[in-house]
């Protein structure tokens, strides 16, 4: 994915762990729901999970984000109870779940395939798990209404099951594990089997929901916006590994590592040259940028795997000056060489002089702005505090 | 017009071959059988006349009624004993053998077809038999004194001996039935709070039924009409009803009472097959 799509409609993002005034608390703040500590598995010589450690707390809407192949799904399954770990240890609201099995647990699952039984009805599939409740028939029965009309299937009780579509399936899966108020829901990649408009849709009601019931709820995902758009935060995994834990803007405005930044959003590297430690940061020179000082706050690691250190920018951090507008910061001058145009934005692949090859940077078309020709050149305003540099 | 009718032509040269081998090995048959139910015998020939008399004839003999009686009795517990001891080994295929594994198993389960079943049966006959492996082993073990007569030519011999034979045919549908259970709802039952067991109950089981159902039918209308294991087994003391119709239609050459018997017997096995699938018509709605 090269462009950050608009979100749909910004919805505030905490669960209802309120104060006394009924206001939010900050996630720091609250109550711990799942703790990992050092967690391992194996799968024979295979080792999937190295060394988990995190803390999700109360009514927090957590993802866990990473490529195909990363651990999400086994970790989701270790807190499930489905997978027993290699050594480590999983808390859920204080309690040790070494020996306690998958059906004895305060979690519910939303299974990404949706796992509903085809051969029961939509009410039958909600009230599977009931059966030991001790109401009497018709209270559950109302229960179960009142499930399926939270998640928009009022008067689909009696359907069979099989003929539902994928969005349906989803909020009978949905339904099912909320009527059973667990402590906390893990989702597999909820949404990853439905059309690009529908899982849109069910980003904003599934964060609606997730406020309304007040449940922690931990999204497995391999889609950054999803989990940008959704979380109040986010672990991103690779290789079994937590490399980063953070709030959402913090992951993409300060990303640890320059695999991180690769996979949140978009990034532009560019390679740089050490010159040497200043009082204001890191001396640096990029082709096409010049010399400057990178500010100590804007340094983060550089994975093994890189070509060396680079800087990198996301295409929103720099802008392009039209026609004699003055420079807020430096300028930088240079052509466009390719544009890309997106309705509300476009993108301007630039090559500034100097530079070896063309940035990205994007700008909203707001009313008033001409498009730029391909071919023009330009100046490219920047600010060494919108840098980040990998070493 | 014209491409409709090639259209049509096609069709039918697609399907040619296989309604030719319907036509020929299953409505020719069966026609003929039906034919002559409805005709009266005359000593070696048959009088082309139609009548009702056949059925009338077998519904009033007692000894048919003892014998289909008999006969069904004999398939429900060779079905009831199959089936329960193929469910077992069908999931043993499906849940507890490792997938690269499952060929091999399978292969193995169908060694005994590779022998004829004429020669399974007579098998049976040498393990049961009065100096047979089960009374020379007991009396070589000093257990027994005189060989225990009681093994062979009786209703229990048969329904072994049957339920053995059909064994592989209740596993495959029952395993295929298995293998197609989504993993993921096994687990969203324990995810649900059900236990293992609970879980069996409430999800595996109902989601293999149609694997047992056709099971059930494919071992029950099968031995319903066996006729090799009851004159082997049973030494012809304990006839079924194609030994009826055998008797019939070659003994005492009474082709069209022979056939009157045959019909009656394959409308009574419809009627029973249809009416529990009817019965278990909530196990066979389409899933997806
Ligand atoms: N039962 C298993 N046996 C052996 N290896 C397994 C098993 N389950 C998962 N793995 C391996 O563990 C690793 C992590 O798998 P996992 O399913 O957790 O990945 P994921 O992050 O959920 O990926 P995806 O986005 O593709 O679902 C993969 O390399 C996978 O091959
Ligand atoms: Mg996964």
């Amino acid at each position: 994915m090269t462009a950050r799509n608009p979100s749909p409609a910004p919805v505030p993002k905490s669960g209802p762990a309120r104060d006394e005034q009924g206001r939010p608390t900050p996630i720091g703040s609250r109550r711990a729901m799942i703790e990992c500590r050092d967690v391992h598995k194996y799968y024979g010589d295979y080792h999937a999970l190295r060394g988990i450690d995190l803390t999700i707390r109360e009514a927090e809407f957590f993802s866990l984000l990473g490529p195909s192949g990363c651990g999400k799904t086994t970790l989701l399954r270790t807190i499930a109870g489905f997978e027993d770990i290699s050594s480590g240890v999983v808390l859920i609201d204080g309690r040790d779940m070494a020996k306690v099995p998958a059906n004895a647990r305060p979690t519910n699952m939303v299974f990404q395939s949706y796992a509903i039984f085809p051969h029961l009805t939509v009410a039958q599939n909600v009230a599977f798990g009931l059966r030991r409740d001790p109401r009497s028939r018709a209270e559950k029965a109302a229960a179960v209404d009142e499930a399926l009309a939270m998640v928009g299937l009022k008067g689909y009780g009696a359907r069979a099951a099989h003929a539902l579509s994928g969005g349906q399936r989803q909020r009978v899966a949905l339904a099912r594990a909320l009527i059973l108020k667990p402590k906390v829901l893990l989702l597999d990649e909820p949404l990853s089997a439905l059309d690009r408009k529908m899982r849109e849709q069910m980003q904003v009601e599934l964060i609606k929901l997730q406020r309304q019931v007040g449940i922690t709820f931990v999204l497995v995902t391999h889609d950054q916006e999803e989990a940008l758009v959704m979380s109040d935060r986010i672990a991103v995994m690779f290789e079994g590994e937590i490399a980063q834990l953070s709030y959402p803007e913090e992951l993409y405005s300060r990303p640890v590592s320059r695999r991180v930044a690769d996979f949140i959003g978009m990034m532009n590297f560019m390679p740089v040259r050490i010159l040497g430690e200043t009082d204001a940061g890191v001396r640096v020179e990029v082709p096409g940028f010049g010399e400057f000082d990178i500010p100590a706050a804007n340094v983060s690691r550089a994975d093994p795997g890189d070509p060396g250190p680079s800087v990198g920018f996301r295409p929103e951090a720099v802008t392009i000056l039209y026609r004699d507008a003055p420079a807020p910061h430096r300028e930088t001058p240079g052509i466009i060489e390719e544009v890309v145009y997106y309705g509300d934005m476009t993108y301007y692949d630039v090559r500034l002089d100097g530079a070896e090859r063309p940035v990205r940077i994007s700008m909203r078309n707001v009313f008033g702005r001409d498009i730029q020709d391909l071919g023009t050149r330009t100046r490219v305003s920047w600010s060494p505090g919108s840098l980040i540099l990998f070493r | 017009m014209a491409s409709r009718s090639t259209e049509a032509g096609q069709g039918l040269r697609m399907i040619a071959p296989p309604l030719l081998y319907a036509v020929l090995m299953l409505a020719i048959p069966l026609l003929t059988i039906l034919t002559f139910s409805f005709i009266n015998d005359g000593y070696q020939t048959v009088i082309w006349e139609f009548t009702l008399e056949n059925y009338a004839e077998v519904w009033a003999d007692p000894i048919f009624r003892a014998l289909m009686l008999r006969s069904l009795g004999v398939a429900v517990l060779v079905t009831l004993a199959t089936v329960v001891l193929a469910f077992p080994v069908a999931y043993f295929l499906s849940f507890v053998v490792p997938p690269r594994r499952k060929a091999m198993w399978i292969f193995l389960i169908t060694i005994p077809f590779w022998t004829s079943y004429l020669i399974r049966v007579f098998l049976w006959k040498v393990i049961l038999g009065y100096n047979g492996v089960i009374n020379s082993g007991l009396k070589s073990l000093g257990l027994i004194e005189q060989p225990l007569s009681f093994l062979l030519y009786n209703t229990g011999s048969i329904v072994v001996t049957l339920a053995h034979a059909y064994a592989p045919f209740a596993i495959l549908p029952i395993y295929v039935a298995l293998e197609r259970i989504d993993r993921s709802l096994l687990e969203a039952g324990r995810d649900l709070g059900e236990s293992r067991l609970m879980t069996f109950w409430r999800v595996t089981l109902p989601l293999a039924m149609p694997g047992v159902l056709a099971a059930v039918l494919i071992v029950f209308i099968p031995t319903m009409g066996d006729y090799v294991t009851p004159t082997l087994i049973g030494g012809g003391k304990i006839p079924m009803v194609a030994n009826l119709i055998q008797k019939q239609m070659l003994a005492v050459d009474n082709k069209p009472l022979g056939s009157a018997i045959a019909v009656t017997a394959m409308v009574i096995v419809t009627l029973l097959a249809g009416l529990f699938l009817l019965l278990n018509r909530r196990f066979l709605r389409v899933r997806t």
